[in-house]
């Protein structure tokens, strides 16, 4: 066997042993088919990688495997016996170890008391088990403290923590939900040679992600998803490519994103110089960073989330302090101003986290879309509950929200109607400028193609946009100039129409600072 | 000053500091599991009467005492019912329960007021060393309860740090999904910690009527319950850092009613013109200090609130 990509190997110590066979899963929600005929078949000793795009039921069907999600139908196959999962406690008890993308830490707790949690022995003899811990995560060459509380940690560390959890319950198959998503390129590096090293001693991983070079330098099998059907299964990598790994994956119906036709951009809406600030933990997150929009065009912000971008956002929308440097809204200096004074200066937010800073999740469809112009609907000291009515339905008309009621609570939403109903609130009054942060993820075909309609119609009609997004095809297709942050600071900035793929990648990596496309 | 007030001052405070603190830790259990339950005011009533008339009744301090707890504990199962089985307010709830307890131990002891009861605890007196100058009557001449909620404490650092039990009690009390999808029952712990907490807390309702006031009448309890709950604040939600609180409002307790009696002049100020109740309110005044020392320490690191406090669990079913 070739090994493609260097890591790429045989099946470890395997011997081919069945250990996890799904056949058939099928699970629905409220509205969505998320798996219809899942199989997955994991051997004894591989990597076996899950692929498919956003929304192709990856993360449903692992956890029907690991006890979340009880299926509609299929049957879960482990080592040769059919089993019935009716809770998480269930499938750990079978062997099967999940490190979720969020990960089930306790942060006040220690990583052994993280690590032993569940399982640990009736009396807790510290000493002992700290070194069991430690044993157990050199084993695996997965550095760590056991007795630092998870609080302290770094993202890395906790996934590392999480996948101690499972090695202690002595997991045969270690299920990891895009476990690089978070991680530096190092990070994942090291990731690789622990996976690695579980594989040699006959454990199986289960290997969640959508970037397909990593998958081919890490894994040994793949089971392709698309719309939550199984629809390839390679036994082997070797002498497959990234493109034909992605031909399985998007199939014949790729939707290609419709790249806005050029036009000329205005004067600079909104300009960041030196911008600083701290992060929730009260490190620095950003540094120094220099960023202008001007009227009428997109500005695309691509990075490994983690990066800053998200305490970019919140700086520009007034809810995290900077320690350095200055903010100009369409000339206004905004350095200091409160949110709602940005908002009347023409910023309009959409925040990534949408139902939680976005929208208030228990308050009506009504309530929640008049939240930012409920000034203007006033009679003497009251609200006027007509106008506000009228107010919503305008925009639900406008923005295509599909609501029951418009007095029914806005949790009750999807994903896609929540952001068209966020976006739409954040555009009525005629903002200036508007920084989206991961306004489609998450979302559905016909979801993602409203929301980035509605953007570039926003560029057409002049406004200034920053859109943050983890969707490179996204950013590539949608952007005039794309920025790259790395560790807080504007690693790069580029022309989408002259860079690939691979060379955002370099840059997201933080590799060397590719500057094509100038700053004005 | 004399002597004898000093010592008598101080004695009183380590019935008070046993008082507060027998409460005050079944609270803490409780609320490191994610339950907080305000119905120790109540709980406290219901154990005081309930206990007083069980040793009316059977003449035996120690049974009417234990029975106090089982009655704290059976109150304290109204709490885990709706607030942890059933996911309701548990502020509401806790409330409800101080509010309805203090009714009906009033309403149960009607004949119990003023009745005087001879089956209360006694001083240990142990034999040689009560006998020594301040420390014999301070430290070793005291109720057996007081031994009980010294030991009880040590037993509860226990078992939270070093067991599987506490471990799983504290992770409850931080992130309720974690400690169920690591195969612990949610409703399990909880329910046992707020139980735990009731016998407590009757428990503690029990050593005021069958020794410090050693009898029954209404409104015994006096707002001792809420001094507890701020207690667990003011110990940052720790059994040792509770102890040391226990001690500190035992003392502010002690004083109220002998303030007026001291001739004693500090810094200037007649110790004697000072209010008690004024020195009423200072137990709660220090918790509002302790929490504004928390929110600003809260920046660079977790709170000591367990995280999951007051926050009902259901299993998330998508």
């Amino acid at each position: 066997m070739s090994e493609p990509g260097g890591a790429a190997a045989s099946p470890g110590s395997g011997d081919g042993r069945v250990v996890v066979d799904l056949r058939g899963i099928r699970k629905e929600f409220p509205g969505v088919v998320a798996c219809d005929g899942a199989n997955l078949t994991v051997r004894a000793g591989t990597i076996h990688a899950l692929l498919g795009e956003n929304g192709a039921g990856k993360t449903s069907l692992v956890n029907v495997l690991g006890g979340v999600y009880l299926p509609d139908a299929g049957e879960i196959w482990v080592h040769g016996q059919q089993r019935q999962f009716h809770s998480p406690a269930d499938a750990i008890a079978a062997g099967i170890g999940m490190v979720h993308q969020e990960f089930r830490l306790v942060p006040t707790l220690t990583v052994f008391e993280n690590v032993v949690l569940g399982s640990a022995p009736r009396y807790l003899d510290m000493g002992q088990i700290i070194e069991r811990v430690a044993h157990l995560a050199a084993t695996y060459s997965l550095q760590t403290d056991p007795s630092r509380p998870v609080w302290q940690l770094s993202v890395g560390e906790r996934q590392r923590v999480e996948i101690l959890k499972a090695l202690w319950r002595d997991a045969d198959v270690l299920v990891l939900d895009e476990p690089t998503a978070v991680l530096t390129p190092a990070e994942a590096a090291d990731l690789g040679l622990t996976l690695r090293s579980m594989a040699d001693r006959g454990r199986s991983v289960v290997y969640i992600s959508h970037k397909l070079d990593e998958v081919l330098s890490v894994c040994d099998e793949a089971t392709v998803l698309r719309n939550g059907v199984t629809v390839a299964r390679p036994r082997s990598l070797a002498g497959i490519d990234r493109s034909d790994l992605a031909e399985m994956m998007v199939g014949e119906a790729a939707t290609q994103i419709q790249r806005p036709a050029e036009r000329p951009s205005g004067d600079i809406v909104l300009e960041l110089a030196g911008v600083s600030a701290l992060s929730d933990r009260g490190l620095p997150a950003l540094h120094s960073v220099d960023i202008d929009v001007r009227a009428g065009e997109i500005v695309g912000v691509a990075g490994v989330s983690g990066n800053g971008q998200r305490e970019l956002a919140e700086a520009i929308a007034g809810l995290r302090p900077t320690t350095a440097g200055t903010m100009l809204l369409a000339g206004v200096d905004i350095t200091g101003a409160s949110p709602r004074g940005r908002s009347r200066a023409g910023l309009a937010y959409v925040p990534e986290d949408r139902l939680g800073m976005g929208l208030a999740p228990t308050m009506s469809v009504v309530d929640n879309a008049v939240v930012r112009s409920y000034r203007s609907m006033r009679r003497r000291m009251m609200l006027d509950l007509r106008r506000c009515e009228d107010f919503c339905r305008r925009l639900i008309e406008r923005f295509g929200v599909q609501v029951g009621r418009v007095h029914e609570p806005v949790s009750a939403l999807s994903g896609g109607n929540l952001q068209r109903l966020l976006l739409g609130r954040e555009l009525t009054g005629e903002p200036k400028m508007l920084v989206a942060a991961q306004p489609t993820r998450g979302l559905d075909v016909a979801g993602i193609a409203a929301i980035q309609e509605q953007i570039v119609a926003q560029r057409a009609a002049g406004v200034g946009v920053l859109l943050i997004s983890e969707d490179l095809d996204e950013l590539l297709a949608l952007s005039d100039r794309l920025i790259v942050m790395y560790e807080g600071q504007v690693a790069a900035l580029m022309d989408p129409t002259q860079v690939t793929r691979a060379e955002v990648g370099a840059a997201m990596a933080g590799s060397t600072s590719t500057v094509s496309g100038g700053n004005s | 000053m004399s002597e004898a007030a000093v010592v008598g001052l101080l004695v009183a405070t380590v019935q008070f500091a046993t008082l507060v603190y027998l409460a005050g830790l079944g609270e803490l259990i409780a609320e490191r599991s994610g339950v907080l339950n305000l119905g120790v005011e109540g709980m406290m009533a219901m154990g005081a009467v309930s206990g007083f008339m069980m040793a009316l009744a059977t003449d035996r301090p120690w049974i009417g005492f234990a029975f106090a707890a089982l009655v704290g504990m059976a109150v304290a199962g109204i709490h885990a019912l709706v607030s942890v089985v059933m996911g309701a307010g548990q502020v509401v709830s806790g409330l409800a329960i101080t509010i309805g307890g203090l009714g009906f131990a009033a309403f149960i002891g009607q004949d119990a007021v003023r009745e005087r009861a001879d089956a209360v605890f006694t001083d240990l007196g142990i034999a040689g060393l009560a006998d020594i100058r301040w420390v014999g009557p301070i430290l070793f001449n005291q109720p057996p309860v007081v031994y009980l909620a010294g030991f009880l404490g040590i037993a509860a650092w226990f078992v939270l740090n070093r067991t599987r039990l506490g471990l799983a009690l504290r992770a409850v009390g931080e992130s309720a999904s974690t400690t169920d999808s690591v195969g612990h029952s949610v409703t399990l712990l909880r329910s046992g910690a707020v139980l735990i907490g009731g016998a407590f807390a009757g428990a503690a309702g029990a050593f005021l009527s069958l020794y410090m006031a050693a009898g029954w009448t209404e409104g015994l309890i006096a707002g001792r319950g809420w001094i507890a709950v701020a207690l667990v604040i003011f110990g940052a939600w720790r059994p040792g850092r509770l102890a040391a609180g226990s001690l500190l409002f035992g003392f502010t307790l002690a004083l109220q009613p002998r303030v007026q009696t001291f001739d004693l002049e500090l810094f200037g100020l007649e110790v004697n013109t000072i209010s008690p109740a004024l020195l009423g309110i200072l137990p709660f005044l220090l918790t509002v200090v302790v929490l504004i020392a928390i929110s600003f320490r809260a920046r660079h690191r977790p709170s000591p609130a367990p995280a999951a406090l007051t926050l009902p669990y259901r299993r998330e079913e998508r």
